[in-house]
């Protein structure tokens, strides 16, 4: 039955775009969970460790986050647990999240000049002291504008969801065009949503950037 | 658990993959080139182009980079034929591609074109240079350079992000994928082999674009 | 007993070999001056002493602990020990007294106050007590440099190793940090020091080492040392650096 798009369509579009919101936020704090515990095991000395989290981070971005969406979706279905959209949606964009996200923080970091790493250990400071108190306060600030520069690539990457069947802002574009069938009018009002929730982080992240390079100019 | 992994009916379909991974291949060159056009034009222009011009590169390079690929695909295959403008799948994949990599591009180049110092352009202006020979010989090639590195990740992401157009049915390596399963059933033995050739893939234009990076900069 | 012996310490970096069999003593209260070309090893020898660089042969000692020796607790060590860097290395997201009362807090375990205490009277000494608040960027070279002076000092140092101090500063503020030295060595620390200004190693070193091609290659008391240099290669780095 096909009807026609109105103010109400709109609507529901808009609706849905909370469940975008709510897969990208879970998504970034399980992405960001792992991120820094593979930042971590990047820093740290043991090699083989440093090893396993450049090989999961290579492995993630060398590969389509749709192919995790689909293994997720099956592999998880393999071992045991019914097909959840929700679960396989949730492991797939922690896992894509969580290697963009160590590499961003590994960046800053190492952007930490060595001698003030150098510094705290002529003080008697051990390594994860260095890590608190010297290192890791001075990376944050590097890091935060990258961070929220990735948070709009999440926020844009959901609509990949939609392609096993999850429910988001892009699928219910989908669902509306099937049943008004105004194709151009539904993707126009689709992506004037993703703008509206996306421009302003862009615009944040590069207001944050600008003030950092000022920062440093002082200094 | 008791499943079976039988990878044997995946590889057996190893033509149809391999028919996938040459559209892949090809959409991959054709935009990566195309993007870079874009991206070189519209960055010279948001940096030396006139306040009207300025603005809508600007605006398209904002449009593009917050609203997701996929949706901007939808419209293109989708959302145009209502416009009258009919676009078989892969034309609308190659045009949805090259204008969003494009705007990517126009923003790595930009940042690449802003970091030359003013006083390598006066230097041009006081040999008689003019401004596209200035442009042409001595801003580009070190634009490049320092922004090499950061075009390359994004060309390597641009070939990882092509499997979207699977889902407008442009036969790639991601819908071969699909047709296999349909035929086979081995949902997760065949995206875990697709992983791999894409995995195959970024590992090997990652060589590739270093090669190329030691060959075009390397003694300079 | 001396405070520090290095004994036949070997260090290289892959292939390049940069202290070549060094013995040196320095004892409790001395204030010994390195001098020598850049390259010759001297930097490396002082930061070897508290544990920054590991070395490949030899021995160094400092106090009753042997810090090449697997297991040495290297934390202990740097406790007693201070190294201040040619280029300050002070923290920039911390204000003067943070910087100086990290250290004290989370290794020494000091509470806050009494590390605020320590910050005060360090900070008297360097002669920096209105700088308590501010940032690092906000201050000039030589108070950069005179701070983190007195952030080794706050972990009461037994020794204090000083790498080429004042080679980053502008000419003009060389002598403040230069004063900061002279007052610790009228107060009797021990100090190491690799240096470019002679006249302060002539003025308040008891003792100058000459270290060449990563080799000690000729020591004598400061009175003695720049008026009968011994060997050729002394006498050519004198006269390049005297004028």
């Amino acid at each position: 039955m096909i009807r026609d798009f109105g103010l109400i369509d709109v609507g529901y579009l808009m609706l849905a775009a909370r469940w975008t919101l709510l897969l990208a936020a879970i998504a970034f704090v399980g992405g960001s969970i792992a991120g820094l515990l593979l930042t971590l095991l990047r820093v740290q000395p043991f090699a083989p460790l440093r090893w396993v989290a450049s090989a999961w981070i290579l492995i993630v971005q060398g590969t389509p986050l749709l192919a995790w969406l689909f293994v997720f979706y099956f592999g998880l279905a393999l071992i045991g647990f019914p097909i959840s959209t929700w679960l396989a949606v949730i492991a797939a964009y922690s896992l894509y999240a969580s290697a963009y996200l160590a590499e961003i923080w590994r960046g800053a970091l190492q952007s930490i000049p060595r001698q003030q790493w150098e510094a705290g250990s002529a003080l008697a400071l051990g390594f994860l002291e260095q890590l608190q108190h010297v290192i890791i306060p001075q990376a944050i600030r590097i890091a935060i504008p990258p961070t929220v520069g990735f948070l709009v690539q999440l926020i844009k990457n959901t609509s990949l969801a939609a392609v096993i069947g999850f429910v988001e802002l892009t699928r219910e574009g989908q669902l509306t065009n099937a049943s008004t069938f105004k194709p151009f009018t539904v993707f126009i009002v689709v992506a004037a949503i993703y703008f509206a929730i996306c421009f302003p982080l862009t615009q944040l992240s590069r207001n944050l950037e600008g003030r950092l390079h000022v920062a440093r100019r002082v200094s | 658990m008791n499943y079976t992994f039988r990878f044997r009916d995946v590889f057996s379909s190893w033509d149809i993959l391999q028919d996938g991974l040459l559209l892949t291949l090809r959409l991959s060159v054709i935009t990566i080139l195309a993007g870079l056009v874009i991206g070189t034009l519209c960055a010279a222009a948001m940096t030396y182009g006139p306040r009207w011009l300025r603005l809508s590169v600007q605006s398209y390079v904002e449009v593009i980079r917050n609203t997701p690929l996929i949706v901007q695909l939808f419209l293109v295959f989708f959302g145009l034929p209502s416009l009258g403008v009919r676009l078989d799948a892969e034309t609308a994949s190659v045009l949805t591609l090259s204008v969003n990599l494009g705007a990517y591009t126009s923003e790595i180049v930009r940042a690449g074109l802003e970091a030359i110092p003013k006083t390598q352009i006066e230097a041009g202006h006081a040999l008689g240079l003019t401004g596209p020979q200035i442009f042409r010989y001595i801003v580009l090639f070190p634009a490049l350079k320092t922004t090499y590195p950061a075009l390359a990740s994004q060309f390597i992401l641009l070939m990882l992000a092509t499997s979207v157009v699977s889902q407008i049915s442009a036969e790639d390596l991601f819908h071969a994928a699909s047709i296999i399963q349909s035929r086979t059933f081995r949902d997760f033995e065949v995206y875990a082999v697709v992983a791999g050739i894409y995995l195959a893939l970024a590992l090997a234009l990652r060589v590739m674009f270093s090669g190329f990076y030691h060959l075009a900069f390397g003694r300079r | 007993m001396s405070l520090v012996a290095c004994r036949d310490v070997v260090k290289r970096f892959g292939t390049n070999t940069v202290l070549d069999g060094v013995s040196l003593e320095v004892a409790a209260g001395e204030i010994v001056a390195i001098i020598g070309r850049s390259g010759s090893g001297k930097s490396t020898l002082l930061r070897c002493v508290n544990g920054l660089e590991a070395i490949q042969d030899g021995s160094i000692r400092v106090g009753d602990t042997t810090i090449n020796a697997p297991g040495a607790d290297l934390r202990a060590v740097r406790q007693r020990v201070g190294i201040v860097f040619q280029s300050y290395n002070l923290f920039p997201h911390l204000t003067v007294e943070k910087n100086i009362t990290l250290a004290p807090r989370v290794v020494k375990k000091i509470s806050d106050r009494d590390a605020r205490q320590i910050a005060s009277d360090v900070l008297a000494k360097v002669g920096l007590s209105e700088k308590v608040n501010a940032y690092p960027d906000s201050l000039s070279g030589g108070q950069q440099q005179r701070v983190a002076i007195a952030r080794s000092l706050a972990m009461n140092p037994d020794l204090m190793l000083f790498d080429e101090i004042t080679s980053a500063l502008d000419p003009e503020l060389v002598g403040e940090v230069l004063k900061v030295l002279e007052a610790l060595a009228s107060q009797g620390m021990t100090m190491m020091l690799v240096t470019h200004e002679m006249g302060f190693a002539r003025r308040c070193a008891d003792r100058v080492v000459f270290m060449h091609q990563g080799k000690i290659w000729e020591q004598g008391s400061a009175a003695t040392f720049f008026d009968n240099p011994k060997t050729p290669e002394l006498t050519s780095f004198l006269s390049a650096v005297l004028h």
